[in-house]
């Protein structure tokens, strides 16, 4: 039924990748899990987990190109909602280990034993189920999301000026949660997980199925998306990019149309953090890092801002370079990366699908006009200088 | 840091040593040597009268002699009577002259017999040896002497520091000597109005000494506790004040650091809209910079080790501006007009430069020494402040008065400063933009690398150390607004002073915290900042 | 209150950037159905003025009312738009990733909230009045090019048809024949002249060949205030207009 709705709405790109997804969804469980281990075919587990990663950061990437790509508010601080999602989810995890921590306290985990703490921080309560761990998951990232874009936006904190912000915002909730009276593991962070949902959170099987979970919620987001920016909020949002007065004028409450599109971004955040952490099997402070933000930004740049496949391509390339690169040639890694950033935003503004939309722009010029990227490749590819720029300071 | 700062610091050091040498006394030995004889009197009482002559006499060797009366080393020959300080070497004496300290033949044991002491004499010799310190010809013998007091508050000691506080001659000593009385007093059992006067004279000195001293004696029934109790609550008020103080002083210590950090990154951002994320490593290079000089200067010319600093602050700023000149021709002009590419762009710069200086210099961090004028501390009032301290808030000043004058007087000022406001118009007026653009972003950079060679010396220089400092510079350019440097100055002082007010009540890094969350309220009256251009051409 | 009956009011309005003064003691009064043009030279708060009644600026100083009643000076830029008061920039501002047919859609009055825009269809009407605003404008041909593709004049228009998309009761209009040929000039004169029918209608605008086809009642502004009222000859025979035009 979607699908249908999707097939008459003309998005034969979203429904390709959305198949795509799900077909993974299907197919790297069934190598890893039916496929012997002596067979070519076979998906070890621990490329299971990876891939899943990668994806989980591609989710991430498309909840941040809805707001950079779509709407031109260049975050520097969705490495936080990632994080807190992450922390939601890890805060679930550590209650399922029960007594089976290294002080066998049958409620509070290690770290609080450790610590001396008598009983549970009311901020604990709750997660000891999943359905409230999975709705703090989208909960948290998003109230603070909406009270951070609700201050922002309505004092018209725009461009540079919103960016820095927002990367001072992760950087104090890195500080914050380095403190161990924070009561979130502080340095150490959540680890040593056990079970998630009753299951082996080590078995392959499990691995698998959060495999398959995130392939599946990265097609979801990748349809909702598609549905915001089809719609004519999302024409507004396009509009807000590219000449955010304008829209002003027209009667546009500019600031809740951007409070919106943030705020739904901050939850897809989290629920990529969320993903991640059962797979890779902590979470820490260092999640909150502005480093860490900042290469989230550079894997929508990669793919290609405003499309919605751009950035889960160039989540998956980027990070499959750095796994490579810090393997192999762990002294050259951030070498790359630094190039990386230089050399996309000198030569390629549009990513690797603007290259492709430039290639096939050139392959059917006549058909310039028709193309149904939100983003048509046409628009001033030449890279020309754009002419007399204002301070942007004072937008 | 002028040459003749140093000097003068050096003038004030030495004036500090003065009073040592008033001190002096001439002692002819000839006298002292029938006082020494009397230390083996026949009973006790003959000894402890020349124990106490001898003390008064001030004779340098005094206390040596004193001393080894008191550990049983003083012998007196059973054949000339002559008295020795003796050493056991098999059956002899090792012997030395009490006075002179010169050896002497050695005295076969059965020739000499030691010097008997019982404790009411070892008490006496005790006093004596504590005033003869006291009176002592080095000055920092009798401060010591004077601080031993005040801790153990021995009564005996009055008539002691009585007797050196008429002779001191050195003001600092004598109050510290009067103090130690103050305390003696009180722990005797003198008159209640003595022990008042003494509370008042306590009062006067340090403020936490003074604290420790009294508190004691605030629960003590009648007018001594209450005068105690006074004092103190005077006193608290008055650390109040002075930690206040203490705080500001602190605070605008760190304020001169992220406005070194910030300064340069408000003028490219002023001028060019542009955000250097890069600019916390022009700030490493400088402080890397600062130790290259450092190695070349201590291998080739050693003499001017304590001068590298001054060498390495040009040649910081011409590196790290010769930098940020090539970074801006090769990299950010073709990205004008496109603040947040330039932002990415700028960020992978940063990357590089940190992972080139590892590859370099290697990840831990480098010794860069401090010259000898930056190091120690003063005390003014009830605070200590070192150094180092006060010549980065110095230095801070010195490079804002230097950058507004260049600003406000030179050509290339007035061009960046009408690039600053109407770019458009400036450059339709002949004003060549490229090369503002170029020297501005030259210019940021190169004073980036001086704040380096001002953080090595408080900071581990590693190639982390930009980062460190990259925030809090934006929040100070955030906070103070673009366009006017006043603006970098209030901002990053504020910021500075807020920490630090903030640190005591929150600890640290939750200080720190509150500040980020007061500037993001602080922006929603201001979004432009404290001190923001105004007008329509700006906000086109 | 002299307000009443008029469509616009201004009167005493002030304001200052950083101790220059861009407005000085203005006043101006516009009547239903009324059209104006405003011109003065360079710095004479032109733009600043319109800042102020689309609520970008606010005064520091003096009253602004909208229909009689309503105070400008209370609402932001949306408000204001919503109330009926539509503004074309001096530079024209469309959104060029999108196409000319987008351009009005997000134009067209009605609701503005971002729920219904996010589960908005275009209904019968809608389409209609879209139709209708191509031709107008006449760019029904290029309605699927991206607006980024147009010609400056052809921005022009469309930034004039997206007005006309937000049907609004006032108008104001800001050098809206810059960088236009002749005959893109008159064609505009026209198109504004019959928008004047239904509505109000400010032009600010230097070109005085395009004021005179316009044939209306001139202000003539100068550092701030009013210099001179009338029509286009009283006011070009106003010695002080005259002296503050060809220089003292």
């Amino acid at each position: 039924m979607i699908t249908q709705w999707f097939f008459k709405h003309g998005d034969r790109r979203g429904v390709i990748v959305i198949a795509f997804l799900v077909g993974i969804a299907c197919l790297v469980p069934l190598l890893n899990l039916l496929v012997p281990d002596t067979s070519p075919l076979h998906v070890p587990t621990y490329l299971v987990s990876l891939l899943g990663k990668y994806l989980t950061y591609a989710l991430l990437a498309v909840a941040l190109d809805l707001v950079w790509g779509f709407c031109g508010i260049l975050s520097l601080g969705h490495g936080a909602f990632f994080a807190l999602g992450g922390y939601a989810m890890g805060m679930y995890l550590m209650r399922q280990i029960g007594p089976r921590g290294v002080y066998a306290d049958p409620v509070l985990p290690d770290f609080m034993v450790f610590l001396n703490w008598k009983e549970l921080p009311w901020f604990w309560y709750g997660f000891d189920n999943f359905w409230f761990a999975a709705l703090m998951v989208v909960l948290v990232p998003g109230v603070l999301a909406f009270g951070f874009g609700w201050l922002a936006f309505r004092s018209r904190v725009t461009g540079v000026y919103l960016s820095i912000i927002t990367q001072a915002l992760t950087y104090a909730l890195l500080l914050a949660f380095f403190r161990n009276d924070m009561g979130f593991g502080g340095n150490n962070g959540l680890t040593d997980f056990k079970d998630i949902l009753g299951f082996n959170i080590q078995a392959g099987t499990t691995r698998s199925a959060l495999f398959a979970a995130t392939a599946l919620f990265l097609a979801l987001a990748v349809f909702v998306s598609g549905f915001i920016i089809r719609s004519k909020l999302g024409k507004v949002l396009v509009g807000v990019r590219d000449a955010e007065s304008r829209m002003r004028f027209l009667g546009y409450r500019v600031d809740r149309y951007k409070l919106f599109v943030w705020t739904l971004s901050a939850m897809m955040a989290g629920i990529a953090g969320a993903l991640y952490v059962p797979q890779v099997g902590i979470i820490n402070p260092s999640e909150f890092e502005p480093a860490n933000s900042i290469e989230a930004v550079i894997w929508v740049a990669v793919g290609g801002r405003g499309t919605i496949i751009g950035p889960i391509i160039g989540a998956v390339l980027v990070n499959f370079g750095k796994t490579y690169f810090t393997t192999a040639f762990p002294e050259a890694w951030l070498f790359a990366l630094g190039a990386l950033f230089i050399l996309v935003t000198l030569f390629l503004p549009k990513g690797i699908l603007g290259l492709y939309g430039a290639w096939k722009a050139r392959r059917a010029a006549d058909a310039a006009q028709k193309d149904d990227e939100v983003l048509p490749p046409v628009v001033k590819q030449s890279g020309k200088r754009v002419p007399a720029p204002e301070p942007q300071a004072a937008e | 840091m002028s040459l003749s700062r140093f000097l003068t610091i050096i003038a004030m050091l030495g004036l500090c040593l003065l009073p040592a040498a008033a001190g002096a006394q001439a002692v002819d030995d000839a006298k002292l040597k029938p006082l020494v004889e009397a230390l083996a009197g026949d009973n006790f009482d003959d000894t402890s009268k020349a124990v106490s002559e001898l003390a008064k006499s001030g004779a340098p060797r005094a206390a040596v002699i004193l001393n080894a009366l008191s550990a049983g080393d003083l012998y007196v020959s059973k054949t000339d009577k002559s008295v020795f300080l003796g050493v056991r070497d098999g059956s002899d004496y090792a012997a030395t002259d009490p006075l002179s300290g010169a050896k002497l033949a050695p005295v076969p044991r059965s020739a000499a017999e030691k010097i008997k002491v019982n404790n009411r004499l070892r008490r006496d010799i005790a006093a004596a040896i504590g005033g003869l310190t006291l009176m002592s010809t080095d000055a920092t013998e009798r401060r010591s002497a004077a601080e031993a007091i005040l801790k153990n508050r021995d009564p005996e000691s009055i008539p002691l520091l009585d007797q050196a506080i008429s002779a001191e001659k050195d003001a600092g000593i004598k109050m510290l000597m009067q103090r130690a009385k103050a305390a003696a007093v009180l722990n005797s059992s003198a008159a209640d109005d003595v022990k008042i006067a003494a509370i008042a004279e306590i009062k006067s000195g340090n403020g936490r000494e003074a604290l420790g001293l009294l508190t004691p004696l605030a629960g003590i029934q009648g007018p001594v506790g209450e005068a105690a109790g006074a004092a103190i609550s005077s006193i608290n008020s008055e650390l109040e004040i002075w930690n206040g103080i203490q705080n500001i002083v602190y605070g605008l210590s760190l304020g001169s650091v992220l406005l070194l950090a910030a300064i340069g990154l408000a003028i490219t951002f002023g001028v060019m809209g542009v955000i250097n994320m890069a600019h916390g490593e022009m700030v490493m290079i400088g402080a890397y910079t600062t130790f290259v000089v450092q190695q070349i200067v201590h291998a080739s010319m050693p003499a001017l080790s304590e001068y590298s600093l001054l060498i390495a602050l040009p040649v910081a700023f011409l590196v790290s501006g010769g930098i940020g000149v090539v970074i801006e021709r090769g990299i950010i002009r073709f990205l004008y007009g496109r603040p947040l590419e330039t932002l990415l762009a700028t960020w992978g710069i940063s990357l590089v430069l940190q992972q080139a200086t590892r590859s370099w210099f290697g990840a831990s961090n480098v010794q860069v020494s401090s010259p000898s004028w930056m190091s120690g501390s003063f005390d003014v009032g009830m605070l200590t402040l070192t150094w180092s301290r006060l010549w980065i808030i110095v230095f801070a000043l010195s490079v804002f008065a230097v950058l507004q004058l260049v600003l406000k007087k030179t050509m290339l000022g007035l061009r960046m400063r009408a690039v600053t406001q109407n770019r458009r118009m400036a450059s339709s007026m002949g004003i060549r933009t490229p090369w503002v653009d170029a020297l501005t972003f030259g210019l940021g950079s190169g004073i980036a690398g001086i704040a380096g060679v001002a953080l090595s010396q408080i900071d581990n220089v590693s190639p982390n150390l930009g980062q460190g400092y990259i925030i809090d510079s934006f929040m100070v350019v955030v906070f103070g607004g673009v366009g006017n440097l006043w603006g970098t100055l209030v901002g990053a002082m504020s910021l500075g002073i807020a920490n630090k007010f903030l640190e005591p009540f929150a600890g640290a890094v939750l200080g720190k915290i509150l500040v980020l969350v007061l500037i993001i309220l602080f922006i929603q009256k201001r979004p432009r900042g404290l001190f923001a251009l105004k007008g329509r051409a700006i906000e086109a | 209150m002299k307000a009443k009956d008029t469509l616009l009011y201004l009167d005493g309005v002030s304001v200052s950037f950083d101790g220059f003064r861009a407005i000085n003691n203005l006043s101006l009064v516009l009547q239903s159905g009324e059209m104006r043009a405003i011109i003065g030279p360079n710095g004479a708060g032109k733009t600043t003025m319109m800042d102020i009644i689309t609520g970008k600026t606010k005064p520091d100083t003096g009253d602004v009312y909208f229909n009689g009643t309503v105070d400008l000076t209370g609402h932001d830029e949306a408000e204001i738009a919503m109330l009926g008061i539509g503004r074309k920039f001096q530079k024209p501002t469309v959104f060029e990733s999108h196409t000319v047919e987008d351009n009005l859609v997000l134009a067209l009055s009605g609701s503005r909230s971002a729920f219904s825009a996010l589960f908005h269809r275009q209904s019968r009407d809608e389409a209609d009045r879209i139709l209708e605003i191509l031709y107008t404008i006449r760019l029904f041909e290029k309605r699927h090019w991206l607006a980024a593709n147009l010609s400056h004049g052809q921005k022009q228009w469309l930034e004039i048809g997206m007005l006309l998309a937000q049907d609004p009761k006032l108008l104001l209009v800001d050098e809206p024949v810059a960088g236009m040929t002749d005959a893109e000039t008159a064609e505009t004169a026209k198109l504004l002249r019959d928008i004047a029918r239904t509505r109000s209608v400010i032009v600010v605008e230097h070109d005085m060949h395009f004021v005179r086809e316009l044939d209306v009642k001139v202000t003539c502004l100068h550092e701030g205030s009013v210099l001179a009222e009338g029509s286009l000859d009283h006011v070009s025979n106003d010695q002080r207009v005259i002296e503050v035009y060809l220089g003292r």
